[in-house]
Order: C-alpha cells, then sequence, then structure tokens
C-alpha cells in the first residue's frame, strides 16, 4: 500500500480497505525502519499524527464528507511552522523551538484531514541545493544513498522517493522544490508567486519564496496543490483570485493543439548527455500526445543565476535580521554584565551555518550604500529583463520547457565546498521564481550513464497553473505506458517488498 | 570591480551581528571575492533605461476594519523566548551601567 499514489490510498479507505490508522502506521514502520539511511526526517510527530489519523476515521465511520486526501499521511518541511512541533528551518539557531501557531498551509491541510508525520530534512533556512547544509546532517537519495537528495527540500523529495510518504510540501525560491524532484524522480511544483499563502513559513526571500506540492504522481500534486492554495488574510501577497482548475487538468492530460516552448538558453552546453537525451524523447512524446513543439529565446536568461545571488541574499539578510536571541530560538554569552548585542552577536556566530553566513555578508554587502546601484539596483534591472523574455516566450506558446537541473544528483560533499558551483544547479529553475510564474518538474526516465533519474520542467504563466498539469500529465501518461510501471520502481536501493 | 579585504568582511559582519572568528573572515574574504566577480556580470546588460523590479506581483497596501480578532495569549506569544519575566521578553542590558 505505501508504494501507491495518494489518490489510491484515499480510494482505498473511502471503500473501507484500509484505515487512515492503518495507512498511517506502515508509514510510520517504513520511517522506523529506512530513516537511519535516508535521514529525512528531523523530526516524527508519532502520536499527533495516529491521533489525525483516527480523528478522520471517525470522520469516515460517521458517513461524514470527506475531503479527496482525508486520511493520507504527509511529510513537512521543516520551514514550515505547525503548532507545538519542533521548527527549526535545518538551523541550529531554532533549535528546541515550537511554533505557538500553524502556518496557514498546516492549517488547510489539518481540515482537509491531511495526516502530518513529521517534519523533513532541508538545507539551514532553505539555503542550498543538497540539503548538506543542514546543521543536523545531509539526506541521503534513495536511489544511491552516497548522493544528494536535492535541495533545499532534500527531506521532502527523498521521504517520497523512500516510500516513507505519499506527499510532502515543500518551498522553492529558486529551485528548492523543483530540483529536489528531478534528481529523485519525483514530482514537485512551484505554484505561481502568491498563489499560495506565505503565512508560516519561515521567511529566506520574501519576494522569490513559495510553498507548493510535492507528489509521486502528477495527479497527487494537484488535488494537494488544491489543499493548499488560495487566498489567505494573512499573507498580503496571496493572490485574491479563483484557484486554478489544477485537478482537472491533471485528470485530463490533453495537450491537444498546444504549444510547448523549448527555452533555447535553458539546454545545450553544461547540460548532462543523459539529461539530453530523456528531455528530448519527453519532447518527442508531447508532440505524439498533440502538442506543437517550437523553439523560443530567452535571451537574458543568462543573467538569472547572477541576479538571484544578488536578490535572495539582499532580501535574506534582512530576514535573517530576526533572529536576534531575544524572542526565540537559542541564546549564547547572556553572562551577568553581557550587552543585548554581544549577545546577539555571538548567537548568531553559533546559530548560523556557513552558508546562511557567506548569504547575510553577501547581501548585507549588495545593500550598502556606494553598492546598492551597482549590486542590488543592477539586479532587479535583470529580473525586469528576465520578466520581459517571459512574456515574450508567452506569446509564441502557452507553457515554456526544460530540463529541470543540467545534471542527476552529484555525489554527497562533491561540491560542498565549491559554492558556485553548487549554485549553478539552480540555473534553469531560477528564472521562474525571478518571474513569479509557475514551475513543476517531473520525472522523465534514467540516464543511461549514471542510472539516475532526470526532471522534466514545465512553466506556465501566473495563474495558468492548471497548463503545467495537463503538460505534466500527459508527459505522465505516455511515459508509464513506455516503462510499464512507475519510475520509482526501479529505484535500486531501498527497495519496497511487493 | 572592487575586492573586499578581509577589514571589508570584519566591516560587514559587525553590521549584520555576527561575532566571526578569524579563520571565518579570511575563508569569507576569498570566498566572496569570487562569488563578487560572478555576480557582478548583472552590470552587463543593466543599462539605465531599465526600471527595476522588487517584486513579482503589483503591491498595494492592504488594510482592514480596525477591529480586536483572536491573537496569541501572552503565554503562547512568550513560549519560545529565551528568557521572559512579568509577561515580557527579558532582554540583556541594552545600556551600559550609568545609563
Amino acid at each position: 500500500m505505501i508504494t501507491r499514489p495518494a489518490h489510491e490510498m484515499a480510494a482505498a479507505m473511502d471503500s473501507g480497505e484500509i484505515t487512515s490508522v492503518e495507512l498511517t502506521q506502515a508509514h510510520l514502520d517504513r520511517i522506523s525502519e529506512v530513516d537511519a539511511q535516508v535521514h529525512a526526517f528531523l523530526h516524527v510527530d508519532t502520536e499527533g499524527a495516529l491521533t489525525q489519523a483516527k480523528a478522520v476515521d471517525d470522520a469516515r465511520a460517521r458517513g461524514e464528507k470527506v475531503g479527496p486526501l482525508a486520511g493520507v499521511p504527509l511529510a513537512l518541511k521543516d520551514v514550515i511552522v505547525q503548532n507545538g512541533i519542533p521548527t527549526t528551518a535545518g538551523s541550529k539557531i531554532l533549535e528546541g523551538w515550537r511554533p505557538p501557531y500553524d502556518a496557514t498551509v498546516v492549517t488547510k491541510m489539518k481540515n482537509a484531514g491531511i495526516v502530518i508525520l513529521g517534519k523533513t530534512n532541508m538545507d539551514e533556512f532553505a539555503m542550498g541545493s543538497s540539503t548538506e547544509n543542514s546543521a543536523y546532517g545531509p539526506t541521503h537519495n534513495p536511489w544511491d544513498l552516497t548522493r544528494i537528495p536535492g535541495g533545499s527540500g532534500g527531506g521532502s523529495s527523498a521521504s517520497l522517493a523512500a516510500f516513507q510518504a505519499p506527499l510532502a510540501i515543500g518551498t522553492d525560491t529558486g529551485g528548492s522544490i523543483r530540483q529536489p524532484a528531478a534528481v529523485t524522480g519525483t514530482v514537485g511544483v512551484k505554484p505561481t508567486y502568491g498563489g499560495v499563502s506565505r503565512y508560516g513559513l519561515i521567511a529566506f526571500s520574501s519576494s522569490l519564496d513559495q510553498a507548493g506540492p510535492c507528489a509521486r504522481t502528477v495527479l497527487d500534486a494537484a488535488l494537494l496543490h488544491e489543499v493548499i492554495a488560495g487566498h489567505d488574510v494573512h499573507d498580503a501577497t496571496s493572490i485574491d483570485a479563483p484557484v486554478p482548475q489544477v485537478v482537472h487538468a491533471a485528470r485530463n492530460g490533453d495537450v491537444k493543439g498546444m504549444k510547448i516552448g523549448v527555452v533555447k538558453e535553458l539546454n545545450g552546453d553544461g547540460y548532462q548527455a543523459g539529461v539530453r537525451s530523456r528531455f528530448e524523447e519527453s519532447l518527442e512524446l508531447l508532440a505524439k500526445a498533440g502538442a506543437e513543439i517550437v523553439e523560443v529565446s530567452c535571451p537574458n536568461f543568462e543573467y538569472a543565476l547572477a541576479a538571484y545571488y544578488l536578490i535572495a541574499p539582499s532580501e535574506c539578510s534582512s530576514n535573517l535580521a530576526r533572529f536576534d536571541a531575544m524572542r526565540y530560538g537559542i541564546r549564547i554569552g547572556d553572562a551577568d554584565g553581557a550587552s543585548a548585542e554581544s549577545v546577539m552577536n555571538l548567537t548568531r556566530e553559533v546559530g548560523f551555518g556557513r552558508e546562511v553566513k557567506r548569504r547575510i555578508i553577501l547581501g548585507t554587502y549588495a545593500l550598502s550604500s556606494g553598492y546598492f546601484d551597482a549590486y542590488y539596483g543592477s539586479a532587479q534591472k535583470v529580473r525586469t529583463l528576465i520578466m520581459q523574455d517571459f512574456n515574450n516566450a508567452f506569446t509564441h506558446a502557452d507553457v515554456l520547457v526544460s530540463p529541470t537541473c543540467p545534471t542527476t544528483a552529484f555525489k554527497i560533499g562533491e561540491k560542498a565546498n565549491d559554492p558556485l558551483a553548487m549554485y549553478l544547479n539552480d540555473i534553469a529553475t531560477i528564472p521562474v521564481n525571478m518571474a513569479g510564474i509557475g514551475g513543476m518538474s517531473l520525472p522523465c526516465g534514467l540516464a543511461p550513464e549514471d542510472g539516475l533519474p532526470v526532471g522534466f520542467q514545465v512553466m506556465a504563466p501566473a495563474m495558468q497553473d492548471q497548463r503545467m498539469y495537463s503538460v505534466g500529465a500527459a508527459l505522465e501518461a505516455s511515459l508509464l505506458t513506455q516503462w510499464g510501471a512507475p519510475l520509482l520502481s526501479q529505484i535500486p536501493a531501498l527497495a519496497v517488498a511487493k | 570591480m572592487s575586492t573586499l579585504s578581509r577589514s571589508d568582511v570584519a566591516h560587514l559582519a559587525r553590521l549584520a551581528r555576527i561575532d566571526m572568528t578569524d579563520p571565518e573572515l579570511d575563508s569569507l574574504a576569498s570566498e566572496l571575492d569570487v562569488i563578487l566577480e560572478a555576480v557582478a556580470r548583472v552590470q552587463e546588460v543593466a543599462t539605465d533605461d531599465i526600471l527595476p523590479t522588487s517584486h513579482p506581483l503589483p503591491l498595494r497596501n492592504v488594510a482592514r476594519p480596525d477591529v480586536v480578532t483572536p491573537s496569541l495569549s501572552p503565554k503562547d506569544a512568550l513560549s519560545g523566548a529565551p528568557a521572559s519575566e512579568d509577561q515580557r521578553f527579558r532582554v540583556p542590558q541594552i545600556l551600559g551601567e550609568e545609563a
């Protein structure tokens, strides 16, 4: 049962084949069995999960109408607060903190009967592409335990691939949902900016951050998307408009007559051969399904990475000022007579990891007087150019596509001491965040040279998220026919007894 | 473009309220040089005629009626505080002894 898609688990509960308590217990058992090897979870809420599951079972038994994912377990990225549950954002500075409230996405999931199993590992404050920057140690890719599961949401993606949870929540600032999905052979969606409330999401870069669904199938992602999306009075940047019809699109998977634009600049040099071949084959499948494939050019995308590594650090240097050792988190050096400033300085030195400090200093520099125009100001202009490139490309195509990442999962430790090489991993995912549009990654096969998953990225204009699900579902259906079974059934490590 | 000296990084660390060690300052100075050189590429295309974008959405102020709604209790609000006293956050001294 734990290898099935979430919507099939829900159907099995509706028909009485299994209860949510049994299903939740099966996932808790799986976590106990494999998490010493994967390390996807920072905290497992056994008691809370079983209590939630029992409540859903009782509601079903009373004949109450429950939501389409009621009783299905989920793994929550540790950057999202859940009332009373330890939340660290992968940082030592928040060790031991228990939030006094629920994020809006958590409230919505609880209302929908989704069972939250626990909190997943991540790069500290979502800064990273490998989950190696977690203060609590790295997560391992279930396809090959010596490799990274992507980042920053590596715990969420690994938990799906290791069958520890059928659904997960991620957050995506520069690719932190899509890149982990790509390297673990799972599905991840960054909704349109403002499509999902950020209330209760610990802020990294507020103009880029967006929570979204992670799953093993496109339809499961759509069902979760509908649960968490929508306007929220607690987030003034959440969009006050109807949620795009993503479930409808995922059920139909219709791409007939759709124009699919291949972004010329997000392919070619620097992309692994096996990534390119799987991507090209996917384009052929979409053409066979009735889509028209066109090429589009976005010449300013080559500046996106540089602009991102000014904008995100600038915003983070401001956002992370809240960790001042006064209201929450750890406090270091509070000896008799110590000043507030020295306590603050010591706490931040001890509490923040290397990458977080690097970005705070970079952002502080980019925002300082005399350098503001040259760095942050210029980066904001590049952001304008990237949005113009997207607007122009979307006059030629309904959606845009590219490989999600230039390579498959790299080895743990391989890029740990080379920040620039690490940043390059996000080259194809960052433009989407800069423009605030939607992006999806879904598995499109294994690279022949290393047998590791390749991600296919679909991008859609703001609030046209349903188009990603149409394309994703069409491609997924064609690939499934070709493979005969889901890609994850080929996973060599941590195989589940059938 | 400008290169960052160790004392520049020490100044930035003070501004950012991080009490960095000497080895950290040394390694950050050389890493940031490499990163700054790479990100300075934005200046190649950021010409005067382009308007900057700070946010993907057209932002506007959002107001609501001035009525009291449920919020955290003092106990909950203080639940994560490293130290508290009399329903307030207790902080180390901010001013010197003589003040």
